[in-house]
């Protein structure tokens, strides 16, 4: 097979230029990349390393707003950054696909899933409309699709995100390109969704031998499918080796770094006094949306000082749970006690200081936060609100907060949040939080909007206030990494109920309830060969197998 | 489709009670002008008697309630009374005139949706381009001045100077469809320059905006040329905005037609309509004003059920 190891794309010295601010900034500095057919390459590293920009110049595509600058691109002996419009428009879709994180916003709304399918086919006259259709249902099968007969023939909107990713998969291979770009294909998804994904997608490409460029800032996603990795950083390479290699003596300092993120754990606290009252009660609490029941029976109690940590996959109601609890939708059923005493169901019947004691902060810090606020009236604000201080008082507290969450107070607090990164973003968010001066905090999903090393900074500051203030978090999140570094108690919802919950240590170890589970065993790991080993395990067998036997 | 049906239903309801308000507000409207009806219609000549005898044959001395009930009951049934000026039934003056005006609404909707559309697709395409900036320039120009101007201007250049088109436009039923269209072009032609731009700009602006969701740049990736992920991938999404605008301009065309009717002497609804307040003839106006509100509320109705049925989300439910 000496074909399959030719070189497919050969990247050299590539630089990529970003329009901002009136001028021209490089945000690629001059990456190689070289690809043989067959062959799959994860390209990982944090929000900024130019992870996409790079994979879709590799297609002779750039944003708007986006150059190449330098550097070639050469794809199976044609020269991309050369090449014509029509020339580059006629290898897309045909020759090199693409996969994009958001297959739900990347499926046009308004026309059926085959007729998007069979639109690059019938444009570069590869099928027939009939011959594509009948090729599509093939792939929907191959990728283990329900229905796959029917289901091309529905809208995007009729068909759940883990469908849609496998779905564009298929609208990828419908060309059978030489190299498809995977760009975070399975970011969005839910761990037990992703599984399916992953392993739909590392079995096609198998099946055709088709290159990919595997994109994904998670590590443990790409140690499951890539045969060599790239890891880069602000647009520069880092290092690039053979996956095992990679995994096991990785020789930059900044990779190791990334390789020691899921290290921070926690000292265990010891288990509450057998008579403390704990801070916040759920009590069998129900709630719904009109008619649409939303939570069941939902009960469990966060003590002072301690975290909960309640876990689900999107839509088991972790969420509404905290909309309860802060009485922004009150519950058809069941109460919250605060300290032991019984809350008013709606917020608006709350006293101040009931309110007071129960804060949030919310996954994205980014429409969290006015932008039109400077950072030093965005903390203010409550503290003028729950306490009345004003003038000098008022900016003293705000430095201390400043200072709490680390942020040196005379540079932030004149900034706007767009001056701020993610991160900082998000320790402003912990601050507006703070400054109520809460007894308890709810913390939806804080953690997943942010690179690791950044999420690692904030689970470190919220453990350190925890400690200096004896609060109480309920830290709602997908991610079991994060729950086994900082929660004391662990709840696992599925469907608005909860399936199980008890002390983290006890979670963690076997036996579980079935569903906790498949949520742990779900989470990807570094080992290479462990994907493989739990679909052996859960006996799904291989998917190209299956196709091969209808 | 259950659920598109309910929308639909409840919108017309909506559209159903608007209409009443707006007959009530017609019918107040009248009441409060100054002035006695009888004597008006008398002159001042009349004596006493005479005056009272009409306003007795009139009902004006019945409450305005009462009478507004008697007014709506005959305007269900299509039945809006007796002209003050000449004593012919208002309907039977204003069919005529309506369907003229339709007529000529029809005429530069014809011209100027799709222009419009093509004019919107292709500035969007070329954006930023000379022909964007000049469609841009010259619709905003057009849609900046006023319509009789534009009416006079048009006249200047297409019937004076160069006598392409006739400057009257007095149409009447008994002529072919040719000479009919020939006669209309004008008024049709003005009306077109002033709603184009609304909808060109709309277009364009609702184009634009969806170019920078991730499903265009998806077809782009599949390969999708410039001109086709325009019309194939957004248009289709943009579909809402636009088909609000076109309505909205098209209720437009009916009822915003008085200037150019008056402009052109075409004898249509608007030129009645000012006839009839020159005339203080109250049951043609008032007829002429629940015939526009009918309308504008029925384009409103249509640009709404057009947008819903645009809504794959709304007509493929999960």
């Amino acid at each position: 097979m000496a074909d399959e190891k030719s070189v497919l794309l050969t990247v050299k010295d590539l630089r990529i230029e970003g329009y901002s601010d009136e001028k021209w900034i490089e945000i690629v500095h001059g990456v190689d990349l070289t690809l043989h057919r067959g062959e799959v390459m994860g390209l990982i590293g944090e929000s900024g390393a130019g992870k996409s920009t790079i994979g879709l110049a590799a297609m002779g595509f750039t944003r708007d707003g986006c150059r190449i600058s330098n550097g070639t691109v050469e794809f199976d002996g044609m020269e991309l950054t050369s090449a014509t419009r029509s020339e580059r428009r006629a290898l897309r879709g045909s020759r090199i696909a693409y996969v994009a994180q958001s297959a739900a916003a990347s499926f046009n709304p308004a026309h059926k899933l085959i007729d998007q399918h069979t639109e690059a086919p019938l444009l570069h006259k590869i099928d027939t409309k009939d011959e594509s259709t009948k090729d599509a249902i093939e792939l929907y099968r191959r990728l283990r699709l329900p229905n796959p007969e029917e289901i091309g023939f529905r809208y995007p909107h009729q068909v759940s995100g883990g469908q849609l990713q496998r779905a564009m998969t298929a609208m990828a291979m419908a060309c059978r390109p030489d190299l498809i770009i995977f760009d975070e294909p399975t970011t969005a998804l839910d761990v037990t969704t992703q599984i399916e994904v992953l392993a739909a997608i590392r079995d096609i490409v198998d099946q055709f031998n088709t290159a990919a460029l595997y994109i994904t800032h998670d590590l443990a996603v790409v140690a499951q499918m890539a045969d060599r990795i790239k890891v880069l950083l602000k647009g520069d390479e880092v290092e690039e080796a053979e996956t095992r290699k990679m995994l096991e003596d990785p020789q930059e300092e900044y990779t190791k770094t990334l390789w020691a993120v899921r290290s921070f754990k926690r000292k265990p606290k010891p288990a509450p006094k057998k008579d403390e009252t704990p801070l916040v009660t759920v009590r069998n609490v129900s709630a719904a949306y009109g008619d649409t029941k939303v939570l069941d029976d939902v009960s469990f109690d966060i003590y002072r000082g301690r975290t909960v940590a309640v876990v689900g996959e999107s839509g088991s109601g972790k969420s509404t749970t905290a909309r309860c609890i802060t009485g922004l939708l009150p519950p058809i059923g069941g109460e919250i006690l605060f300290d032991g005493k019984v809350l008013p169901p709606r917020y608006q019947d709350r006293t101040k200081d009931q309110l007071r004691q129960a804060q949030m902060i919310y996954q994205m810090a980014d429409t969290a936060l006015n932008p039109k606020k400077k950072i030093g009236e965005i903390i203010g604000r409550p503290i003028e609100f729950y306490s009345g201080v004003t003038g000098a008082e008022l900016k003293k507290r705000v430095d201390q907060l400043l200072d709490q969450i680390e942020l040196e107070p005379s540079l932030y607090y004149h900034r706007l949040p767009s001056e701020l990164s993610g991160g900082q973003k998000q320790r402003i968010g912990i601050a507006r939080a703070l400054a109520a001066e809460p007894a308890f905090i709810i913390c939806d999903e804080v953690t997943s909007a942010l690179d690791q090393l950044v999420a690692e900074g904030i689970l470190r500051l919220l453990d350190k206030l925890q400690k200096d203030l004896n609060l109480a978090y309920m830290f709602i999140t997908h991610d079991l990494a994060t729950v086994r570094s900082i929660a004391d108690e662990v709840v696992v919802m599925k469907e608005g109920k909860v399936v199980e919950q008890g002390p983290k240590d006890v979670m963690f170890k076997p036996p579980h309830h079935e569903y906790t589970d498949l949520l742990l065993s779900s989470v990807p790991e570094m080992d290479p060969d462990w994907l493989s080993n739990l679909l052996d395990e859960r006996g799904v067998d291989n998917i190209g197998e299956a196709a091969n036997k209808s | 489709m259950s659920g598109v049906m309910g929308l639909i239903v409840k919108r017309l309801g909506l559209g159903l009670v608007t209409l009443l308000v707006v007959s009530i507000i017609i019918f107040g409207a009248v009441e409060m002008l100054p002035g006695d009806l009888a004597q008006q219609i008398l002159g001042q000549s009349a004596t006493e008697e005479t005056v009272a005898q009409l306003r007795e044959d009139l009902g004006l001395n019945r409450p305005a309630f009462v009478r507004y009930f008697e007014w709506l009951g005959g305007a269900v049934q299509g039945d809006f009374g007796v002209s003050l000026a000449n004593n012919r039934s208002v309907a039977e003056q204003l069919a005529p005139r309506f369907a003229n005006t339709l007529f000529l609404a029809g005429l530069a909707a014809v011209i100027a949706v799709p222009l419009a559309i093509g004019l919107g697709v292709m500035a969007a395409l070329y954006r930023n381009s000379v022909f964007d900036r000049v469609a841009n320039v010259v619709s905003l120009g057009a849609i900046s001045s006023p319509e009789f101007f534009l009416g006079y201007i048009l006249i200047v250049f297409l019937a004076v100077q160069n006598q392409v088109f006739p400057a009257i436009s007095n149409v009447s039923g008994d002529m072919d469809f040719g000479t009919r269209l020939y006669r209309s072009m004008l008024p049709a032609l003005t009306m077109t320059l002033v709603v184009t731009a609304y909808m060109m700009r709309m277009t364009r602006a609702a184009i634009i905006n969806l170019l920078a969701s991730p499903y265009i740049e998806m077809a782009r990736l599949k390969g999708v040329s410039r001109s086709q992920v325009i019309t194939r991938h957004a248009l289709p999404n943009a579909l809402a905005p636009i088909i609000n605008v076109v309505a909205l301009n098209l209720a437009y065309l009916i009822t915003g037609v008085v200037l150019v009717e008056v402009v052109f002497v075409y004898p249509g609804v608007g030129q009645l309509l000012v006839d009839s307040v020159t005339k203080r003839d109250f049951p043609v106006v008032q007829a002429c004003c629940l015939v526009f509100a009918a309308t504008f509320i029925l384009f409103n109705l249509i640009a709404d059920v057009g947008a819903i049925l645009s809504n794959p989300r709304l007509r493929h439910p999960k």
